[in-house]
């Protein structure tokens, strides 16, 4: 290969990567805000992004929804989801052992997967076109109209969320909560639903992240949560699990790491190039890009 | 205002508060002084609904409270500064304040009662929109005493407010703490320095191994052989 078909590939490479990359941040999100509040890893959250992209699914195909109110309608069904899921599975759990939360947050993914199979079928869905699938060139790079619908709405729908977090009461509760819970609660702050607040927002984000990989991939099936669920896990673990910006620029990075694998090496390396990344992490930055190192309190 | 009438509170197995007792009349300052382990800040989280209780009875303005959740005493009236302040220390002072105000929703009263908080702790006004992880130890409690104003309550739970701050810091805190009752705030102070404490309060008791001690007027503990002997220092 020569320079400028290098550096050509290299580029493009950049461009699938980028927006593979904000769909794990979108899901990456949601992990870190949940752990962020509950100090729980909740496995279950690959398993909302499937349930969102079947929402989108139905809004598309029964509903005859266009893309901006099918991915409104998903969002808000998976948010309902999530506040429902906190509600019955894990707020029962609230004072039981690390471990016993995280086997339920495990057997809530085996629910919705399983569950998913006999509502839907394991059968994978195709995923209509919802808008037409123009190509641009520039130069030779290529770039089609689904990989600039995902960057944007995730660009949207990362903004919409940082205002939240930094703006609104219910934002500033969600710090308060996530950085000193009795603290927070001495505050006169209904911890309960700042909880289901968090699980809300998560949720519908990793939704929309769902509707989009359907509309990019055109196919759905009710296993589709698993393996990006687990690299959104390592997204958020890169980033720093915990940390809002360290989502998004965990996520875009996994993204990118995968694209020029695939690109340059083999794709079969794509996920081993994923949990390589979660190795070295733990190894060498424990606390991720954007941690900090946690001062024990005496 | 608030009567605490035998109160018994467990951690896991250990009885950490044993059939307590305290009543303070609205628009004092009543202490609770006691040694490192006592139960203090126990009873106070007790009190603010932190902990349940395993017995006993919390009744503030006439209403039984026993058992209630944290955030609803709060909106109340009954709002604790928690020991080692627990400022939120990646938010702004600003912030602090604001979240102060959580369960309000009067914009022109909490902007009032902030401008108030900035007159009595000109050095927050200085620092608004630092992070409140910045701010010095002293900085720090005025915040917290700040933030808890902000709720407005007619009853304020101080747990040891002078708690590793220099010694005319620790006085021009409980300086404050005189005015916030004067300005018709009731007290309830826990603290670990009783002399502090004691001239500052109307009435004080002394909790020992998690039982009461000794109560009365804060002039008469402060002249009590035995406390001067166990608290004061001779």
């Amino acid at each position: 290969m020569d320079m400028g078909s290098l550096l050509h590939q290299f580029l493009q490479q950049l461009i699938n990567g980028i927006s593979l990359g904000s769909i794990y941040a979108l899901i990456a999100l949601g992990y870190t805000m949940i752990y962020g509040i509950l100090k729980l890893i909740n496995f279950a959250h690959g398993d909302i992004y499937m349930l969102g992209a079947y929402f989108g699914f139905v809004a598309t195909t029964m509903l005859g929804f266009s893309f901006v109110p099918a991915i409104i309608f998903a969002m808000v069904g998976a948010a309902i989801a999530g506040i429902i899921i906190e509600r019955i599975a894990y707020r029962p759990m609230r004072n039981a052992p690390r471990i016993a939360i995280l086997i339920t947050a495990i057997g809530v993914s085996f629910l919705l997967e399983y569950g998913m199979m006999l509502i839907a079928t394991p059968q994978p869905r195709t995923f209509p076109a919802v808008f037409a699938a123009d190509v641009y060139h520039f130069g030779p790079l290529v770039v089609n109209s689904q990989q600039i619908v995902i960057l944007v709405s995730a660009i949207i729908l990362m903004a919409i969320l940082t205002y939240i977090v930094q703006y609104t009461k219910i934002g500033k509760a969600m710090r308060a909560v996530s950085f000193d819970t009795d603290a927070a609660r001495l505050m006169g702050i209904n911890i309960d639903r700042v909880i289901s607040a968090t699980f809300a927002l998560g949720s519908a984000l990793a939704a929309a992240g769902g509707v989009l990989v359907g509309i990019y991939y055109n196919s759905i099936d009710p296993l589709m949560g698993m393996v990006p669920g687990i690299k959104a896990f390592v997204a958020a673990v890169l980033g720093g699990i915990g940390i809002i910006p360290g989502a998004m620029v965990g996520g875009i990075i996994l993204g990118v790491v995968e694209a020029m694998v695939s690109g340059f090496i083999s794709s079969t390396f794509r996920d081993a190039a994923a949990f390589g990344i979660l190795i070295i992490i733990l190894l060498y930055k424990p606390a991720g890009i954007f941690g900090k190192n946690v001062r024990e309190k005496v | 205002m608030l009567k605490v009438s035998n109160l018994d509170v467990y951690y896991g197995a250990i009885h950490a508060i044993k059939d307590v007792s305290l009543e303070v009349p609205d628009g004092e300052i009543v202490t609770l002084i006691g040694s490192n382990g006592a139960g203090k800040s126990t009873t106070l989280h007790t009190i603010s609904g932190l902990i349940k209780p395993k017995n006993g009875s919390i009744v503030f303005e006439d209403t039984d409270i026993t058992g209630m959740a944290a955030h609803k005493i709060v909106g109340m009236g009954l709002c604790q500064v928690p020991e080692g302040r627990h400022v939120f220390a990646n938010m702004t002072v600003m912030e602090n304040l604001e979240l102060g105000a959580y369960l309000r929703s009067d914009k022109a009263g909490i902007a009032e009662d902030m401008d108030k908080i900035f007159q009595k702790f000109p050095r927050l006004l200085e620092r608004k929109t630092q992070v409140a992880g910045t701010l010095s130890g002293g900085e720090q409690q005025m915040l917290a005493m700040g933030r808890a104003l902000m709720s407005r309550p007619r009853l304020l739970l101080l747990d040891e407010p002078s708690m590793g701050l220099a010694p005319l810091l620790v006085k021009e805190i409980f300086n404050i703490i005189k005015e916030i009752n004067e300005s018709g705030t009731t007290v309830l102070l826990v603290e670990q320095n009783a002399n502090m404490a004691l001239s500052i309060a109307d009435k004080a008791y002394v909790l020992e191994t998690g039982r009461i001690a000794l109560a009365g007027t804060a002039q008469e503990l402060a002249s009590s052989e035995a406390v001067r002997k166990a608290y004061l220092g001779g």
